[in-house]
């Protein structure tokens, strides 16, 4: 199952495109026999990164996002949400609550929810060149496999 | 992401219903905003029983509503959160700027 048990995909900035990256995590993630509540915080995470990347990432232009999500072993779920745009000048600033380049239209507390909702959440970012977030989130196994 | 709306007396409600997130608030604040400015309403409700999703783009949309009600001499507020949007809201910690009742007042 490691290594072999994954999806990528990637797609436009279109904020349309938001609904359709959510639904597709969660229906892979499926496979671990999650919980609808587990499934609602996966769908959640994914809906913070990427919607960062079509509003920050690339202001006012279309860029790619790159999505890949990874059954790590029967019980760890990894999703990593990248982008090539403007990149965050200050990681540590950038998660704090509250903290956003957004103004009105924004909370600035997508990665504070990513962090509640995820269990370990990894930013990567260089100016410039783009952002890598990468989140891991346990399963609880229900059942045993058959 | 659809909005019902039901005005009664100074109070409008608004029924979020579906998913509620960057892509639907974009429109959806255009809509609560001519919403407001028709009604011109003292109490603002919005009922979030029948949301089934929402992300921080829904946080960002209710405090704009919010303090958009408060432009007005206004008050809005939230009820019936459940499942997702309500654990959403809680960690946003949202409730120390607009109240937010579990149950309908
Ligand atoms: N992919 C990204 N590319 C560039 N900047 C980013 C990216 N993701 C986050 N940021 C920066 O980090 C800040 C904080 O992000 P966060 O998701 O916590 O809040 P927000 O997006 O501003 O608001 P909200 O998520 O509540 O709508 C953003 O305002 C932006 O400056
Ligand atoms: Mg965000």
């Amino acid at each position: 199952m490691t290594n072999t048990d994954y999806i990528k995909f990637e797609f436009p900035s279109r904020s349309v495109n938001e609904s359709f990256a959510r639904a597709a995590v969660a229906s892979f993630a499926a496979r671990l026999d999650p919980t609808l509540e587990e499934l609602a915080d996966i769908k959640t995470a994914v809906s913070e990164a990427v919607t960062n990347c079509i509003v920050h990432a690339y202001p006012g232009v279309l860029g790619t996002i790159w999505l890949r999500a990874r059954i790590i072993d029967e019980s760890t779920f990894e999703i990593t949400v990248r982008d090539t745009g403007v990149g965050i000048p200050d990681v540590k600033k950038a998660r704090e609550p509250m903290y956003t380049t957004g103004g009105d239209d924004r909370s600035g507390m997508g990665f504070t929810i990513m962090e509640s909702f995820m269990d370990k959440v990894k930013v990567r970012s260089v100016e410039g060149k783009g952002t890598s977030v990468t989140m891991t989130r346990r399963i609880v196994r229900r059942t045993s496999a058959v | 992401m659809k909005i019902y709306t039901a005005e009664n007396d100074g109070f409008l409600k608004l029924s979020f219903t579906g998913e509620l997130d960057h892509h639907g608030a974009k429109t959806a604040m255009k809509t609560i905003d001519g919403l407001i400015d028709d009604a011109l309403p003292r109490n603002l409700i919005m009922d979030l029983s029948e949301l089934n999703f929402m992300d921080s783009s829904g946080i960002a949309l209710i405090l704009r509503v919010s303090r958009r009600m408060s432009d007005i001499g206004g008050k809005a507020w939230v009820e019936n959160p459940l499942g997702q949007p309500l654990r959403v809201l809680n960690a946003s910690g949202i409730d120390r700027v607009v109240k937010v009742f579990e149950k309908a007042r």
